[in-house]
């Protein structure tokens, strides 16, 4: 899933000085499974802000709404009916749902109500860590099933680096080495054949060094 | 009704301010010893969540306290009533009732000229 | 001959080879490079020139090159591929080249958590295993990877550095396979201190035959103090200094803790010397250059051989 954390408090009444009349918009999908865009949320930020901006001194009108996806069209457009009568959308969702509302309604400023994270499992409630970094050239296949652009702190394609020490990565003592997790895995699997052939320089323009990535499939339009 | 502190989530506890409350008390069953296992459990970390948030906007994090009890301890459910009473009036209305008041006063004022 | 180095030179004719390092300044000024270089000048067959070590922002290494090649020294040019792409490497290959710098390190590069600008992006476009391709492509095949064809070869000793000490062990020995087969001709290690360690690392070595294959320079740095080998046990990853080592020049009192310093570096070298497949020692006398005659001197390794 996409995850997110939430912006603080202070940020979001910032951005919603100016405004005394707005929709607070939350998403029924990743956000809601990492608890960060969720009704749930949705209900607690509105709360949070009507109190903040009224204990201010300044009341502040949240409409509050949950879609069931802020990253299909379909579901966007259920917003429009009621969108100009607020003066800007605050989201929830994650950063490609913002975006997504922005260009459907050009005429209301969006606002993000979370910093979006990373493609990511939950470990246990509570906890998330990233998995997928979208590089679009998956080599799970020759690597154990454990990412090297991902688990790497460096991306190394023929790791470990010097770094390495007791399965731990040089840059945090909580973060586990990419490449020992690898090289266990392979052994494991009595792939380690896999692990001595040099690999071909990466095309990081299936990532986003090519730009913002599309995907069409001609055989579903 | 809630026949568990377990259901109680943020938006409830935040709500009881909207609505005008100075304070906020939750009561719920002895750790360990919750009908549906780990029903306060959840609550306490609810109110957690919701101190920091009223400590967050300045209304007042000891405006909210989690007590627990069993159900035969009446006595003793007095006393922390009392006692978080006590500390409420002592903190004084909320920032929102005190907002709330000032604009009633504005108001009747109005009226008067 | 590959690239006509006289670090390569010395290797080939079988020599016991020496090299050191100097890190350029945290600043412009170009007379710091200079008076290292006067230490190191006549002691070592090559110079590395670090390029922005533990990421903390030094001065160049190619124009570090330039300064010691100035006083005499031939330079030995460190490339780290966490700041530059690919297309920024291949450019500094061939100025480096063009300047008649004719030996080559390739390295990953710490992590920039550790330097100056943690917040930095990094690059790792390329790995250091595909530099040592990248660097062989353009010597032995006369193209860019791209296929082009180069104007002017750049004709480089291409290195590479070991830890014979990180995790995990069984693969530091393939690892090195893996880069001697992608175009190393000499491997720099880490600095030793665990030599039981790294006797066992050069046994599955030369069971590869991999001693044959590429020219093996053991990593050694003098301890200044006990406090020193503490600080490094503790703060440099994979680094690995035995108790034995730190407990021996702990012994000694503090203002005696330097000399004893050396004296261990010496007899490390010395059981070096005598280590079949070991070609060279890499002495890193970490802003301590001034000791490097002393050290390469005691050690019997002076004068240098001169090749043509």
């Amino acid at each position: 899933m996409i995850t997110g954390t939430p912006k603080p408090i202070e940020e979001i009444l910032e951005m919603l000085d100016p405004y005394d009349n707005i929709i607070l918009a939350g998403c029924h999908g990743c956000v809601t499974v990492c608890r960060v865009g969720g009704e749930k949320e949705v209900q607690v930020l509105a709360s949070t802000l009507r109190l903040a901006r009224e204990a201010a001194g300044r009341e502040i009108s949240v409409r509050e709404v949950s879609l069931e996806r802020q990253c299909d069209p379909e579901y966007v457009e259920q917003m429009r009916p009621y969108v100009e009568d607020h003066q800007a959308v605050l989201s929830i969702a994650c950063g490609a749902g913002i975006q997504f509302l922005a260009e459907k309604f050009t005429t209301t400023p969006l606002l993000p109500g979370i910093n979006t994270g990373f493609l990511g499992v939950t470990e246990r409630q509570g906890e998330w860590s990233e998995r997928c970094q979208g590089c679009g050239d998956c080599v799970l296949h020759l690597t154990g099933g454990i990412c090297p652009v991902t688990r790497c702190a460096k991306s190394l394609f023929h790791g470990p680096c010097g770094g390495s020490v007791q399965g731990i990565c040089e840059v945090d003592k909580s973060v586990a080495c990419g490449w020992q997790l690898i090289v266990d895995r392979l052994v494991a699997l009595d792939q380690m054949e896999n692990y001595g052939k040099l690999k071909p320089y990466k095309g990081w323009n299936s990532s986003r060094d090519g730009g913002p990535r599309r995907i069409i499939r001609e055989d579903m339009i | 009704m809630l026949p568990c502190t377990g259901r109680i989530d943020e938006s409830l506890l935040l709500k009881g301010f909207e609505n005008g409350a100075d304070g906020v008390m939750v009561v719920g069953c002895l750790e360990g010893d919750c009908h549906y296992v780990s029903g306060n459990i959840r609550a306490r970390a609810r109110v957690e969540r919701v101190y920091d948030i009223l400590e967050k906007i300045k209304i007042g994090p000891d405006r909210i306290r989690m007590y627990n009890l069993s159900a035969g301890e009446g006595a003793k459910f007095a006393e922390y009533a009392n006692e978080f009473v006590e500390q409420v009036r002592a903190l004084g209305p909320s920032p929102i009732n005190l907002v709330r008041a000032g604009k009633g006063q504005a108001a009747i004022k109005k009226e008067a000229t | 001959m590959k690239s006509g180095s006289n670090l390569e030179k010395v290797l080939e004719a079988g020599h016991f080879s020496v090299t050191a390092e100097c890190g350029p300044p945290r600043g412009a000024d170009p007379d710091i490079v200079r008076k290292k270089a006067a230490f190191v000048k006549g002691t070592v067959d090559a110079c590395n020139v670090t390029d922005n070590q533990t990421s903390v922002v030094r001065m160049s290494s190619l124009a570090g090159c330039l300064l010691i090649k100035e006083e005499g020294i031939e330079p030995l040019i460190q490339m780290v591929v966490r700041d530059r792409n690919r297309i920024a490497l291949q450019s500094d290959l061939l100025g480096a080249a063009g300047m008649g710098v004719k030996n080559l390190l390739c390295l990953s590069g710490d992590h920039q958590k550790f330097g100056d600008d943690p917040q930095a992006k990094n690059v790792f476009d390329i790995d250091s295993m595909q530099l040592i391709h990248l660097a062989k492509t353009m010597r032995d095949d006369g193209v860019f990877p791209s296929g082009d064809k180069l104007e002017g070869v750049p004709e480089f000793y291409i290195g590479c550095a070991v830890n014979p000490f990180a995790d995990p062990f069984e693969i530091r020995v393939p690892r090195l396979k893996m880069k001697m087969e992608a175009g190393a001709d000499f491997v720099q290690t880490q600095c030793i201190y665990n030599m039981g360690k790294f006797k066992e690392y050069m046994e599955l070595a030369r069971r590869e035959g991999l001693h044959e294959k590429v020219k093996i320079l053991a990593g050694v740095t003098p301890l200044k103090s006990a406090g020193m080998a503490k600080f490094m046990r503790r703060m440099v990853a994979g680094m690995d200094i035995p108790d034995e080592v730190v407990e021996r020049i702990a012994a000694e009192p503090k203002e005696k803790q330097a000399a004893k310093g050396i004296e261990m570096c010496i007899e490390q070298i010395q059981e070096l010397k005598e280590m079949e497949g070991i070609a060279g020692v890499h002495v890193m006398a970490i802003e301590w250059e001034e000791k490097l005659e002393e050290i390469v001197g005691g050690s019997g390794l002076l004068p240098r051989p001169v090749v043509e």
